[in-house]
C-alpha cells in the first residue's frame, strides 16, 4: 500500500543526490519552465526529439527532494518514448500522485510508484506533479512548429535566457550536469 | 527534596507550571500517527485553550443575536458582551478610550482599513510611505496598492546580518514628503524585536509629525503592549495568533485620527442615517464597523486576553524567552544548521536552514514525528531575498511549549540529517 512514510526511501534519496539528465541541452526544441509559488521552487525542462521519440532531455531548478527526484525519474522515464507515449505517462503520473489510479490495472508507472504515497500529503503533490507539468508544457510550447522555425523564435514558456556557458551539443556530451548552477535551459 | 530536578535543562528562574498549562488546551492531547503532538507553529496561529471554547459556546448556546439592533432580551445581552470585549481589548493594550479599538476581521483588514481610510484621502502623488524589509506581505501590499492608485512612493528600511533595522537609515529616508510610516513589531519571518517606541518618536518629532502604523500580529501574543507608551498612531493585530478565533482582529487608532478618516466599508451599522440624498456615518467605532461584526469571535478574543492576562504577559514573555535561548543554543551547536535572523533582541520565532535539505522536506519528516513547524517563505519574501534563501524552517514558541518538546525539534532536525546523509 502507498503510504507517505515511504517517500523518502533510498531511490527517490538517490535521484535527489545525484539526479539524472541534470543540466542544460545545447540543442533543444522544446522547452519550458515551471514555477511552485508555494514554494518559489522552479524548474526547467528542455528537450529535443529524434523523428518520433525523445531523444535528449534535462532538467535543471532549485527544489525539494520529492521535486528534484520526480524530475530526474521522469526524465529517464520518458527518454525514447514518443509525445504520445509520454503523454499518457504525464496522465498517469497525475492521477497517481492524485490518487485516483488504480495501480493494480495496466499502467505505464514502473518504478515511479514509488511516488504513490504524496497523495497523501496534499501540500507536496505540487512538489512531485511540477516536473510532469513543464514537460507537458514544453511539449505544447512549440506545438505547431518545427525545430527549424523554433530556432529563429523565442521560446513561449522560457525565461529570456542566453546560452549559458559550456552548454555543449546533444551529439557530443549530451548534457552539462552542474548542480551549481541555476542558470535556465539556454538553446541555441 | 521535593524539587524535581531535570537533567540537563537551565534552571527555571521563574514560576511557571507549563504542565497546569498544557492541562487547559485539549488540542495539545493530540498524537500524530502514534507520536504526540509537537506544535511549535504558533507565529502562524495558535491553539486555544479551554475557557475560551467554553466561553464561544455559552455565548452560542444562550447568548446569541444580532448587536445594536433589537431591543429583545438577546439582542441586549450580545451587545453588552461585544462591548465589554471591546473594553477588554482596550485594557489588554492599555488604549485611553473603548472608541479607538475598532473590531476588523484581522491584522490584514486592519492594515487595509487604515490604508483606504487614511491612505486613501491624506496621501497623494509624489508622497511616500516608509516600510521596513522585515514587513510581512500584508504591511507591503496595501501600501503598493496605495502607490499604484496615487502615485506615492514606497521607501524601504534596510537591515543588517542579524536582521535588525538600520536605524540611521530609517531617520535618513524621512523628508517632506514623508506621510506614513509602517512598521512590524516583531518580524514574523526572523523574530527581531523593532524599537517602535524610539521610531515613533523620531516620526513624531518632525515639524509635522508623520504618522506610524505598527503591525502587531507577532507581538501582541508575546509581549505587554502598551500603546500609549509607544505613542504609535495606528496598532494592529489578530485573535487566532492570541489564542482566540480566526476572523477577529483589531484596529487601534488614535481618536483624532479616526475620526478625520473616511470609512472603508459602507453598510448598516455604519451610518446614523441615511436618505437617497444623503449619509451621515456614525460615530468611532462604528463608522468602521460595517455590517453585522463577528459577534461571536470577537466576545472569544475577549475571553483569550483575559486568560492571558491572568498568567500575565511577563511571565509568558519570560518562558517563551528560556524555551528561545534553549532552542537557539542547542541549534548553534548543530553542524550544517544555520539560523537566520540573529538580531539582539528576538521573540519566540526560530528561523533556520539546514544544509543540503529544502525546508519543504525538513517540513514534511518532521511531520512525520508529530512536529508541526512552518516552512516557506513566511509571506515575508523580501525577507528571504535579503538572506538569500528561498525558504526557511521556523519553529514558533507559545507559552505553553516545553523543553522537551525543544530536545524533540533538535532531534527531529538531526534524524532529517541522517535521511539526507
Amino acid at each position: 500500500m502507498a503510504n507517505y512514510k515511504s517517500l523518502y526511501q533510498e531511490v527517490i534519496l538517490d535521484h535527489n543526490k545525484k539526479p539524472r539528465n541534470y543540466g542544460t541541452l545545447a540543442h533543444a526544441s522544446h522547452h519550458a519552465v515551471g514555477h511552485n509559488p508555494l514554494c518559489g521552487d522552479h524548474i526547467s525542462v528542455a528537450l529535443s526529439f529524434d523523428r518520433e521519440c525523445i531523444d535528449c532531455i534535462a532538467f535543471q531548478g532549485e527544489s525539494c527532494a520529492i521535486c528534484k527526484a520526480s524530475a530526474s525519474m521522469m526524465t529517464s522515464a520518458v527518454k525514447g518514448k514518443t509525445r504520445a507515449d509520454a503523454e499518457i505517462l504525464v496522465q498517469e503520473f497525475l492521477a497517481m500522485a492524485t490518487g485516483k489510479l488504480n495501480l493494480d490495472s495496466p499502467n505505464q508507472i514502473g518504478r515511479l510508484a514509488v511516488f504513490a504515497g504524496v497523495c497523501d500529503l496534499p501540500t507536496r503533490v505540487k512538489c512531485a506533479i511540477l516536473p510532469w507539468h513543464t514537460l507537458h508544457a514544453a511539449f505544447n510550447s512549440v506545438a505547431s512548429a518545427s525545430t527549424e522555425e523554433f530556432l529563429g523564435s523565442e521560446p513561449k514558456f522560457a525565461e529570456p535566457t542566453a546560452r549559458p556557458e559550456g552548454a555543449v551539443r546533444c551529439t557530443a556530451a549530451k548534457l552539462v550536469s552542474d548542480p551549481n548552477n541555476s542558470a535556465p535551459i539556454g538553446n541555441a | 527534596m521535593n524539587a524535581v530536578q531535570t537533567v540537563g535543562y537551565p534552571p527555571s528562574a521563574y514560576a511557571f507550571d507549563v504542565e497546569r498549562i498544557r492541562a487547559d488546551f485539549p488540542i495539545l492531547k493530540l498524537q500524530i500517527d502514534g507520536k504526540p503532538l509537537v506544535y511549535l507553529d504558533n507565529a502562524a496561529s495558535s491553539q486555544m485553550p479551554q475557557p475560551v471554547i467554553a466561553r464561544l459556546v455559552r455565548y452560542q448556546t444562550s447568548e446569541h443575536a444580532n448587536i445594536h439592533r433589537a431591543v429583545h432580551y438577546l439582542s441586549e445581552t450580545a451587545t453588552a458582551e461585544y462591548d465589554a470585549a471591546r473594553r477588554k481589548l482596550q485594557r489588554f493594550i492599555n488604549a485611553p478610550e473603548e472608541r479607538e479599538v475598532i473590531f476588523t476581521s484581522g491584522t490584514t483588514d486592519a492594515i487595509n482599513l487604515v490604508m483606504h481610510g487614511y491612505g486613501r484621502k491624506f496621501i497623494k502623488t509624489g508622497d511616500e510611505i516608509i516600510l521596513t524589509t522585515l514587513e510581512h506581505h500584508s504591511n507591503i501590499v496595501p501600501w503598493q496598492m496605495l502607490a499604484e492608485e496615487t502615485g506615492a512612493k514606497i521607501r524601504v528600511v534596510p537591515i543588517n546580518d542579524a536582521g535588525e533595522v538600520l536605524i540611521d537609515e530609517y531617520e535618513h529616508l524621512f523628508n517632506e514628503r514623508t506621510k506614513l510610516v509602517g512598521v512590524t513589531h516583531v518580524s514574523n519571518a526572523l523574530g527581531s524585536i523593532n524599537p517602535v517606541k524610539q521610531m515613533i518618536a523620531f516620526a513624531h518629532a518632525r515639524g509635522v509629525p508623520v504618522p506610524v502604523l505598527v503591525d502587531g500580529a507577532q507581538a501582541a501574543p508575546h509581549l505587554q503592549v502598551d500603546v500609549q507608551d509607544l505613542d504609535c498612531d495606528f496598532y494592529v493585530f489578530s485573535g487566532h495568533k492570541l489564542c482566540g478565533p480566526t476572523g477577529i482582529g483589531v484596529l487601534y487608532g488614535k481618536a483624532a485620527l479616526l475620526e478625520k478618516m473616511q470609512p472603508f466599508k459602507g453598510g448598516g451599522d455604519m451610518i446614523l442615517s441615511v436618505s437617497f440624498e444623503k449619509t451621515t456615518y456614525n460615530t468611532i467605532p462604528y463608522k468602521f464597523e460595517a455590517g453585522t461584526p463577528p459577534i461571536a469571535a470577537a466576545i472569544g478574543l475577549g475571553a483569550a486576553v483575559d486568560y492571558l492576562s491572568a498568567i500575565g504577559m511577563e511571565v509568558i514573555a519570560t518562558h517563551e524567552h528560556a524555551l528561545l535561548s534553549y532552542a537557539t543554543a542547542q541549534m548553534m551547536e548543530m553542524p550544517g544548521v544555520r539560523i537566520i535572523g540573529t538580531a539582539k533582541n528576538k521573540a519566540s520565532v526560530l528561523s533556520f536552514t539546514v544544509d543540503g535539505v529544502h525546508p519543504h522536506d525538513i517540513g514534511t519528516l518532521l511531520n512525520q514525528e508529530g512536529i508541526a513547524v512552518r516552512t516557506g517563505h513566511h509571506c515575508a519574501q523580501p525577507v528571504m531575498q535579503r538572506f538569500k534563501v528561498p525558504a526557511t524552517s521556523r519553529a514558533s514558541f507559545a507559552f505553553y511549549n516545553t523543553l522537551a518538546e525543544v530536545d524533540a525539534l533538535i532531534a527531529g532536525i538531526r534524524s532529517v540529517q541522517k535521511v539526507f546523509a
